[in-house]
């Protein structure tokens, strides 16, 4: 059931925001070095935004556009706590790895 | 229609090429590619605004942030781990598969059952691109920011405000002042070893 809204079938825009999901998912657990982890988290924020994107073009509904405004604000927000927290671990460690980053594992 | 699927592609393939650069920086380019392609398909659902958007944080503001950490903490020396090793080689095949298997179950169920009914809840129409007044304009965006959505939007500045104030406290500079070079040295020196006698007590 085609929307005639929407370029393509609102499945497809689903699809292709949990593969992309899942690719940040896996880029999260497979990677090490924290700055990719990161960027993988940047995927998943992405993915959702297309979601939301897709839903308020097939609704015509701009709540979602407002939605997804507000996650690129929280990523924004996300990626300087993140990335500050990288350059704090450095700053003592002066070797960026999540998994010897077990000082507080009690 | 064609759009749609070249830069599903692009974004499948870049969105591979980051998570699995060796070098940081090369995942940094991958993003870009990303993040732009999703601006051009926020273009194809009219979100005009937000493909703006798109681009001005994630690309302008983002990723120039991790390209000044990456230039930052790799000078003179390699403190990152590269490339892919925390599973074992068989994961990546594995892990392709299942995106796979996982992509096309939920195109199958979102072609069968998901529909879209073009019920009229803003007072905006759909039009071209770049057309003021209709659905994804400034316009239309605006008007909904600032007035249906005005709490949300007064509660980013405070979400906002509060990760200027963490990056500060966690990052930024705390060492006493030191009038010359080998004071300052002497004071790192004692800072870091007080770090590490802390984290290991």
């Amino acid at each position: 059931m085609t929307s005639s809204l929407l370029p393509v079938a609102l499945g497809n825009y689903i699809a292709l925001s949990a593969v992309l999901f899942f690719m940040g998912v896996v880029g999260v657990i497979v990677r090490r070095n924290p700055l990719v982890m990161l960027m993988s988290i940047e995927l998943m924020f992405n993915a959702a935004n297309l979601l939301f994107m897709a839903f308020a073009r097939a609704w015509m509904n701009n709540a979602g556009h407002i939605f997804a405004f507000l996650v690129i604000t929280v990523a924004a927000a996300e990626a300087a706590i993140g990335l500050a927290i990288v350059v704090a671990v450095f700053r003592t460690a002066k070797h960026v790895d999540v998994d010897d980053v077990a000082m507080l594992k009690g | 229609m064609i759009a749609f699927w070249v830069l599903g592609v692009i974004l499948i393939a870049s969105a591979m090429w980051t998570i699995t650069a060796k070098k940081p920086v090369y995942s940094v380019v991958g993003l870009l590619a990303h993040f732009v392609a999703l601006a051009a398909m926020y273009l194809t659902l009219s979100g005009e605004f937000l493909a703006v958007m798109q681009i001005i944080v994630y690309s302008g503001a983002i990723l120039v942030l991790f390209l000044f950490v990456i230039a930052l903490l790799s000078s003179g020396v390699a403190p990152f781990a590269t490339g892919i090793n925390r599973l074992p080689k068989i994961a990546a095949p594995a892990i392709v598969v299942a995106l796979a298997g996982l992509g096309f179950a939920i195109y199958a169920v979102g072609r069968s059952s998901v529909t879209a009914t073009s019920g009229a809840l803003t007072a905006a129409a759909a039009g071209p691109v770049g057309t003021a007044g209709v659905f994804g304009s400034v316009d239309d965006f605006g008007k909904a920011l600032f007035t249906t959505y005005l709490l949300p939007f007064e509660v980013t500045a405070l979400i906002l405000m509060v990760a200027v104030i963490g990056v500060v406290m966690l990052a930024g500079d705390s060492t006493p002042y030191a009038a010359t070079e080998k004071q300052a040295r002497a004071v790192r020196k004692n800072m870091r070893e007080a770090i590490v006698r802390g984290g290991e007590r």
